[in-house]
């Protein structure tokens, strides 16, 4: 190889370096045909990602010319970047959650508001509009389905040894007495994803002290170590004897599973979970009840139920035109009614849809029963981990949980614990 | 030919080079530097500027001093026992994984029966990568459904290997040290197959034992493998990730210092300020194991 061709060679070399960064400095027309949306979609995994596509094709057919572009990304790949991607080139619509996880976006600026589109949707509770909605009172996301977390049991199991379904929190831990005597593990339980365990925790929690003071404990308002949060976890403390122990090293799988086997009584989990671990002709047998009362004047009010739906993205560029904003508006549009929520839920009946007028007619027993708990609920949460800042979440709270599973009597140091990093970080805005 | 000719023309010592030979040079060294410099010392300039200040991958970039540092050592749980448990990797491989990747390698070496059996099963672990290694142990060591519980019928109270944070670290580095042992064993066995026959020969006719043959006269002359096994040992136990990872994300008594730094930084929580001066915490340890390693290799060719 002469000098030369070398030379060139590191010509090109360097050229390869630079040229990406030239690329996306000029790439993206300026606002497209106006008539084509772009979507950006978590639902990599089969069954949900035929499920939109078949709603968006049922979209297309009934516009007149307007269509949806999909670009899907791995659903925790999307989790990860979406910082980033919301700040960089965002398509316009974009799937997301409810509740804090979405209030967080919209206080930065990143979410069109579209108020004026909820003006036109019906058949969405008060409770939804609220999941809907930014700290400034306007509406961020058309929500889409959802699924409720409760106390997961079998029918079968029930009947045979004549267990009643539990009202209040010393019914359950009778039931629970009975259970361990049966030689049953009570409670299925685990936590080794580290998001599992919090769901009994929110319940507990909310059963306690009410939705108010969950949503304000969640937003850094309430002290982690006030007598009411401690109240928590000594009620928590109660229920460990029987749940299954070695929670820490358990997948949420796993402890399915275990309910599916008759090894375990209960489980606290949400509806996909243990339905995914029921073979299919099992699933009949699958039923659950709300996580039972512990003060009576919250009673069973709050429901567990993550809403996922979707947005638009306020740097996205294609939105700068009128004509694409109109489009993507009247996607979203669409998307809110029940018709399109069938659609979707023909393929993938894991979920329940959020539109009072949806078609239930062929849920299943347990899905309608999951609706009929929703639209009684007084009010809907997200989950720990949706209702609170990220950061929060996962470095903090999935490590107390787990720490207060594995050694639970040192309440003191845990809570202690939580509330100087909670200062940190709520400060650090 | 320029080069020649402008060596032949040119006063000696000086312009051996022309203009064109020094721009060929610029560019093919100055190039690499260039690479170098923006992508292993930009990004670990940028970190440690970082680390000094909150920044959340959104808004503006706030100067905090030393906040993340204090916060680092006094307000997060996390951190000690991070810091402890990648020591403990490197001490758990550096005095019981590589010294029986030896042992076996000298095994093997004499000639053993059924030693060509043993290498294979032995090596095999190190074509899996950690994370893999991470999925095998949780077959095996999972409670409910694992490999070990059932060998040992222990169904009544079954051990939790995975979830009990005083004992996961030792079956997750137990994991590590099965793929780490078969790494170090086969290259002891390449540096025992260059010793020269005659020196252990020489050892035995002035009537050395077997022991002494191997302490005083082989093991000295393994020296450069000796050196390479101790930068894989320190590499492999600082860099160690994926393997527990795999198992549960690194927590519940399986922190590592490069699982708080993916956490904090990667994902929603974007802590990048806290998660980069984790990440200088990390530089400083390594670069303490680089500068001794080079200042000993310097030291060593000095004195050769």
């Amino acid at each position: 190889m002469s000098r030369r061709s070398l030379l060139r060679g590191a010509a090109l070399g360097a050229g390869a370096v630079t040229l990406p960064a030239l690329l996306t400095a000029c790439g993206g027309g300026p606002g497209g045909d106006g008539k084509t949306v772009t979507l950006g979609s978590n639902a990599s995994d089969p069954v949900p990602k035929k499920a939109f596509a078949d709603a968006f094709k049922a979209y297309a057919a009934q516009s007149d010319g307007r269509k949806v572009k999909v670009n899907t990304v791995d659903h925790n790949t999307f989790q990860e970047n979406i910082n980033r991607y919301l700040q960089g080139k965002p398509d316009d619509v974009f799937m997301w959650f409810a509740g804090y996880r979405m209030q967080f976006f919209a206080k930065k600026g990143l979410l069109y508001d579209i108020s004026d589109n909820w003006q036109h949707y019906a058949g969405f509770s008060d409770a939804l509009k609220d999941q809907s909605s930014g700290e400034d009172g306007k509406q961020y996301l058309t929500p889409y389905y959802y699924y409720p977390w409760a106390v997961f049991h079998r029918k079968s199991l029930f009947t045979e040894r004549g267990y009643q379904v539990p009202k209040t929190l010393d019914e359950y831990v009778a039931l629970a007495k009975q259970m361990k005597k049966d030689k049953l593990d009570p409670i299925a339980f685990c936590d080794k994803d580290g998001w599992p365990a919090m769901g009994t925790f929110d319940y507990i929690n909310m059963r306690t002290n009410g939705y108010e003071f969950h949503k304000s404990l969640m937003a850094g308002e309430e002290a982690w170590t006030d007598k009411r949060v401690r109240d928590v976890f000594d009620t928590w403390r109660r229920l460990l004897p029987y749940c299954q122990p070695g929670a820490n090293g358990r997948t949420w799988q796993e402890a399915a599973t275990s309910l599916q086997k008759r090894e375990a009584g209960m489980t606290v989990l949400g509806l996909p979970h243990p339905g995914a671990q029921f073979p299919k002709d099992e699933q009949g047998d699958l039923d659950f009840f709300p996580f039972p009362e512990i003060s009576p004047e919250h009673g069973q009010d709050a429901v567990e139920a993550p809403i996922d739906g979707f947005l638009l993205a306020k740097k996205s560029k294609n939105l700068k035109n009128k004509k694409t904003l109109e489009s993507a508006k009247d996607l979203v549009r669409w998307l809110a009614t029940g018709k399109a929520e069938d659609i979707y839920l023909k393929s993938d009946p894991n979920n329940i849809a959020v539109s009072e007028e949806a078609d239930t007619s062929g849920y299943s027993a347990i899905q309608k029963k999951a609706v009929e708990l929703v639209s009684g609920a007084k009010q809907i949460s997200q989950f720990l981990d949706r209702d609170t800042r990220p950061d929060f979440a996962s470095t903090v709270m999935i490590p107390a949980i787990q720490k207060f599973i594995s050694s639970p009597n040192d309440v003191d140091g845990l809570v202690n614990d939580i509330e100087r990093q909670k200062k940190t970080i709520f400060a650090s805005d | 030919m320029p080069f020649i000719s402008g060596r032949r023309t040119g006063r000696r010592g000086t312009r051996r080079y022309t203009r064109r030979d020094l721009v060929v040079l610029g560019v093919l060294l100055g190039l690499p530097v260039l690479l170098d410099l923006a992508i292993v010392w930009g990004p670990t300039l940028a970190s440690v500027v970082l680390s000094f200040t909150s920044w959340d991958g959104i808004g503006d970039i706030e100067w905090v001093g030393t906040r993340n540092y204090v916060n680092l050592f006094t307000n997060y749980p996390q951190f000690w026992p991070a810091a402890r448990h990648n020591l403990l990797w490197l001490a758990f491989l550096g005095l019981v994984a590589t010294p029986f990747g030896l042992l076996l390698a000298v095994l093997i070496d004499r000639g053993v029966r059924f030693s060509r059996f043993y290498q294979s099963t032995l090596y095999m672990p190190v074509v899996l990568s950690l994370a893999v290694v991470g999925f095998i142990a949780q077959l095996v060591f999972s409670r409910d459904q694992g490999a070990l519980n059932a060998v040992i019928g222990d169904t009544e109270t079954p051990t939790d290997w995975l979830g009990d944070p005083d004992l996961n670290i030792w079956m997750i580095l137990l994991a590590a040290a099965w793929r780490h042992t078969g790494y170090v064993m086969i290259l002891y066995l390449a540096g025992l197959k260059a010793v020269d026959q005659s020196l252990k020969e020489a050892a035995a006719i002035d009537g050395a034992s077997e022991a002494q043959t191997f302490f005083r006269v082989v093991f000295p002359t393994l020296r450069p493998v000796n050196v390479i096994v101790g930068v894989i040992t320190v590499i492999e136990s600082l860099r160690a990730f994926d393997i527990v990872y795999a198992v549960n994300h690194g927590r519940n008594g399986l922190e590592l210092l490069s699982v708080l730094v993916t956490d904090n930084i990667i994902g929603e929580a974007s802590r990048i300020g806290f998660g980069s001066a984790i990440a200088v915490v990390l530089l400083t340890v390594s670069l303490g194991f680089v500068v001794t390693y080079l200042v000993q290799e310097l030291r060593g060719e000095k004195d050769r």
